[in-house]
């Protein structure tokens, strides 16, 4: 009886190494996987012909097509903040303090991060998908079979566009918040125009603006590179299943990885560079 | 340069050899064998049927050669370098003498016909796009698709997405074409139809073939040599009737589910 028992406990235990090690192992070829994708994808810059008008499509896509969830989130976001700000300062009597408040909290924080989120949300999920699909039906393989770089015509131009548009839509985010926090505080609820506007410009410097931008181009980095590596190893991502739920599940993990990637960077971003 | 008695070898020499090629699928402990040193030679010029059930590492044989997969062990010489060696850019350069049609054409799905059959001239020639327009014209014309180049995939019969594939496949004057079962999913009369394109294509344009096909006994009346993959292991046949005279039990066992009638005449 004690025999069997110590003989059960053994069986358990080593099940239990060989599924820590084997998934130890699959996360480090996952790492290492997305470490040579992002080298070839950067190789991929420096490649001839470069593909114009497909950066155009992509800028077209990623950053065009992403300007009204922008706009309304920035709207709602600087209003709410408008709105909780007064109410918030006015108990201390400091409702002149709401300009400031506003702006650096969308500057350093909400612009960056909300955009990032509604671009992972709409066109990361989106990228995801479709070399999913590329790749699950041969189309990555018949590009590499005649000798065309997938990553230069593929890859490359939607990773490009992403950096690029999504610094501009997190400035957008910052004008239109803004303007979304001074509607609500002095048009709706009469704080002093004056003194909203001299609080944001004389508490936001260049060192908050540095700060937004550098992380709209780290969470531009993050997402376009989740987003492109987990379509692109779809077949290679265990438990992603086959066909179309195997696409389905990369995308949904695209989206998490990329939000969840956002916030960490987020907090270590701020604790470095401010 | 190549001297003429380098260039007569070549002539002469297999396109394609699998020397003791090792391949396996799945994760520790419960790993399948799906090629076990196998070797055989692809002849230069002449049509190659790879055959055998589903599972059995036909489609597997072609990634291989496109050095797409890699192998546990063992060669695969094309023009006699190691595919399994090579470098990133020495395979791209090597896969400049491949053309490929896949099992679902596997075309692009945002591009038109002409955009597709013109992307390899594009990104891989300098053709200026008056001679890709001229080029595709031709193309389309003789596998009657004109009309047809404004389509998109998702607007293509089966059949016609083949022939697309097709096309594309031989823009670069290819001197290996891979087709990946060529013939599934089309009737008769379409299967027939993309026969006698092959058929066409490669006595105009001499490529070496090497067709994966389930269309038994069919694809045979086109092979020059027919390999039969079971269980790992391979046998090479010159045609049908060698396949007939076999006395190993899982070729008779094959020829005797496969060819029917055939087999028993």
């Amino acid at each position: 009886m004690e025999f069997s028992l110590q003989k059960s406990k053994t069986t358990f235990l080593t099940t239990f190494l060989f599924h820590l090690g084997d998934r130890c192992l699959y996360l480090l070829a996952d790492v290492g996987r997305m470490g040579i994708f992002l080298f070839a994808v950067l190789a991929g810059l420096f490649k001839r012909p470069f593909r114009g008008r497909e950066l155009l499509k992509q800028l077209h896509f990623i950053g065009g097509g992403s300007i009204t969830v922008v706009f309304f989130t920035a709207l709602s976001s600087g209003m709410v903040l408008g709105l909780q700000g007064v109410y918030t300062l006015q108990k201390f009597g400091a409702d002149g303090m709401l300009g400031s408040g506003v702006a650096l909290t969308l500057i350093m924080e909400l612009g960056p991060i909300l955009t990032a989120l509604m671009v992972a949300g709409r066109a990361g999920s989106a990228i995801c998908a479709e070399i999913g699909i590329m790749r699950i039906s041969e189309q990555i393989d018949a590009l590499e079979c005649m000798a065309v770089d997938p990553f230069r015509y593929l890859i490359t131009p939607k990773f490009l566009a992403a950096i690029i548009s999504v610094p501009l839509l997190t400035a957008m985010f910052d004008v239109v918040g803004i303007y979304g926090g001074y509607l609500a505080g002095v048009k709706l609820l009469g704080v002093s125009s004056g003194s909203f506007l001299n609080g944001m410009m004389s508490s936001v410097t260049n060192h908050e603006i540095q700060l937004g931008l550098i992380k709209s181009f780290v969470f531009a980095f993050l997402l376009v590179w989740i987003s492109t590596g987990r379509g692109y190893f779809v077949l290679q991502i265990r438990g992603a299943g086959f066909g179309a739920e195997s696409v389905s599940k990369v995308t949904t993990q695209a989206v998490v990885l990329s939000s969840i990637s956002v916030l960490i960077f987020d907090y270590l971003l701020t604790a470095v560079l401010l | 340069m190549l001297t003429e008695t380098e260039k007569e070898q070549n002539q002469t020499s297999p396109a394609v050899e699998f020397i003791e090629v090792e391949k396996y699928f799945g994760d520790w402990g419960q790993r399948h064998k799906v090629l076990h040193r196998v070797s055989y030679t692809v002849p230069r010029g002449k049509t190659t049927v790879i055959a055998g059930g589903s599972g059995q590492g036909k489609s597997v044989t072609l990634k291989l050669v496109l050095g797409l997969l890699k192998p546990d062990s063992g060669q695969i010489l094309v023009d006699g370098q190691d595919v399994t060696r090579l470098g990133r850019k020495k395979l791209r350069n090597l896969r400049m003498k491949f053309g490929v049609l896949f099992q679902g054409a596997a075309l692009f799905d945002s591009l038109s016909v002409f955009e597709n059959i013109a992307l390899p001239l594009r990104e891989r020639t300098r053709c200026t796009e008056e001679e890709i327009q001229e080029k595709i014209a031709k193309t389309l014309e003789t596998l009657e698709l004109t009309g047809h180049e404004k389509k998109f995939p998702a607007q293509l019969s089966g059949g016609m997405k083949k022939r697309v594939g097709l096309a594309r496949a031989l823009q670069l004057d290819p001197e290996i074409v891979l087709f990946d079962e060529p013939t599934t999913g089309l009737d008769p009369v379409m299967t027939q139809e993309i026969y006698d394109l092959f058929q066409q294509t490669q006595q105009r344009l001499g490529y070496t073939a090497i067709i994966v096909s389930h269309d038994i006994p069919h694809v045979f009346d086109l092979a020059d040599q027919i390999v039969l993959l079971n269980r790992g292991e391979v046998d090479v046949f010159a045609n049908i009737a060698q396949i007939k005279d076999s006395t190993k039990p899982h070729i008779r066992e094959f020829a005797e589910m496969t060819l029917g009638s055939l087999f028993k005449g």
